[in-house]
């Protein structure tokens, strides 16, 4: 799921975890850290609560930078609860090889 | 549970049986075991003997404190100000009570950002409340400093320092001060709630003689709870030898488990509680291992509560919150048990995370 950004000058990568309970996001994410180019933007859905805080400590803990997260789509009111709702975070993987 | 608790609760079992508040014989003699205790607790919290209240448990004592101290300060103002790692129950009440819940944020150790407490705290407060100790990571908390800002504010301070009274000098920073004896070893259904004289509270609950206690407490409780923190205070040396024990532990865990993070304050800390978090791992798949092993851990991460929620105090320090072993060290605790543990834990962090298919992350 990796894809060339229309400018061609950013690579991202889709990492979906919807319904994963923790640490099963985090695990995915850094699975799919380890096999991006440096400087990558990773783009993960979550729904599982713990992710909110635990994507941020990963990415200290590993070099990472957390770019944004927000409610996918919140205009199409996804809504529901905490544990439907959908979130996307953006994270760029470190530039120097320590990622993963 | 302390051997003292266990001896003092079977001997107010044959003295004190009766209803304190009856006037015959047996009922006089349970009154005078009841004061005794009182007096005894306000001796050693620091309070007078008419300050001390007794309470179902420590849960208890946090309603009652924050809902009657809130209603009696109705007319100051509907906001309460609390930290951001308080414990759940006082949280709990602070929203049933306050028109507003102001959360001060904490940093990376669990401290509370004094400044923004500073900021926050003034007249329109109706109560503010800090723990001397968070219990799940163990980080000391600035009280006197906070406790200067409320009372030149004019708010009354309620101090829950559950996971402190027995472990480490609480001292006289508070208006109000919570203390759980079963975390000191007494025996569970008893809470001790010391709240200052010039303190103006108003119950919330239906008229009962006693409304910290409706109904009244569990007397051999409240027997055990006295005579275990003496036991526990006369024996200092012992509570603080576990200090070096904690400092091992976290030494040897941040040494031999890779991505680790050990959370709290490493030197203003209680002398017992240490707490870590490992990458990739399944707190509760952790915690059966270790059970397995036969260690007896706890843990904040979502997967062991019942709500699936991760533990507040670890999201709002903004560590890791999966993977998080807490631990609290008895007293009886040897160096042999320590190093045993440590000997396992790297292994069955491993364990977890072949389980999970982690190992090469």
């Amino acid at each position: 799921m990796s894809g060339q950004g229309v400018d061609g000058s950013t690579r991202s990568t889709l990492v979906d975890a919807r319904g994963l309970r923790c640490p099963a996001p985090v695990i995915a994410l850094a699975r799919a850290a380890r096999e991006a180019a440096p400087g990558t933007v990773l783009i993960v859905w979550w729904t599982d609560p713990a992710a909110r805080h635990d994507i941020p400590a990963w990415a200290r803990m590993r070099g990472h930078e957390v770019l944004v997260t927000e409610p996918l789509a919140p205009e199409e009111g996804d809504g529901g609860d905490d544990d439907t709702r959908v979130y996307v975070t953006r994270v760029r993987t470190a530039s120097g090889d320590a990622a993963g | 549970m302390h051997p003292v608790a266990q001896e003092a609760f079977l001997a107010a079992l044959e003295q004190g049986w009766a209803d304190p508040r009856r006037l015959h014989a047996e009922g006089r003699r349970a009154r005078l075991l009841l004061d005794g205790a009182r007096e005894a607790l306000a001796e050693m919290l620091g309070a007078r003997t008419e300050e001390i209240h007794l309470t179902a448990g420590h849960t208890a004592s946090l309603h009652a404190a924050v809902t009657s101290v809130a209603r009696a300060r109705r007319r100051v103002g509907g906001r309460v100000v609390v930290s951001a790692v308080e414990r759940a129950a006082l949280l709990a009440a602070a929203t049933l009570a306050g028109d507003e819940v102001v959360t001060v944020p904490v940093d990376r150790t669990g401290r509370l950002d004094l400044q923004a407490w500073q900021d926050v705290v003034g007249p329109d407060v109706a109560l503010a409340a800090l723990q001397h100790a968070n219990g799940e990571v163990g980080t000391l908390q600035p009280v006197a400093a906070a406790f200067e800002a409320t009372t030149r504010a004019g708010v009354p301070l309620l101090v829950d320092a559950g996971a402190s009274v027995g472990h480490v000098d609480v001292g006289a920073h508070w208006d109000v001060l919570a203390a759980d004896p079963s975390d000191w070893g007494g025996i569970a259904g008893v809470g001790v709630l010391a709240v200052r004289a010039r303190v103006r509270t108003t119950p919330t609950g239906p008229e009962d003689e006693d409304p910290w206690a409706p109904g009244g407490v569990s007397l051999p409780a409240v027997a055990a709870a006295a005579a275990s923190l003496r036991a526990v205070l006369a024996d200092r040396a012992r509570s603080e030898a576990r200090r070096a024990l904690v400092d091992r532990i976290r030494e040897r865990v941040a040494q031999t488990v890779r991505d680790v993070e050990v959370v709290g304050d490493p030197v203003d800390r209680l002398p017992h509680v240490v707490t870590f978090s490992c990458l990739y791992v399944d707190g509760e798949t952790l915690l059966g291992e270790l059970d397995r092993k036969g260690f007896a851990v706890g843990s904040g991460s979502a997967c062991t509560s019942s709500s699936l929620q991760p533990s507040h105090v670890l999201a709002a320090m903004g560590v890791l919150t999966h993977g998080n072993v807490r631990i609290a060290l008895p007293s009886t605790v040897t160096p042999d048990d320590v190093e045993a543990f440590c000997a396992v834990l790297p292994q069955a962090v491993a364990e977890v995370r072949r389980m999970a298919g982690a190992t090469d992350l």
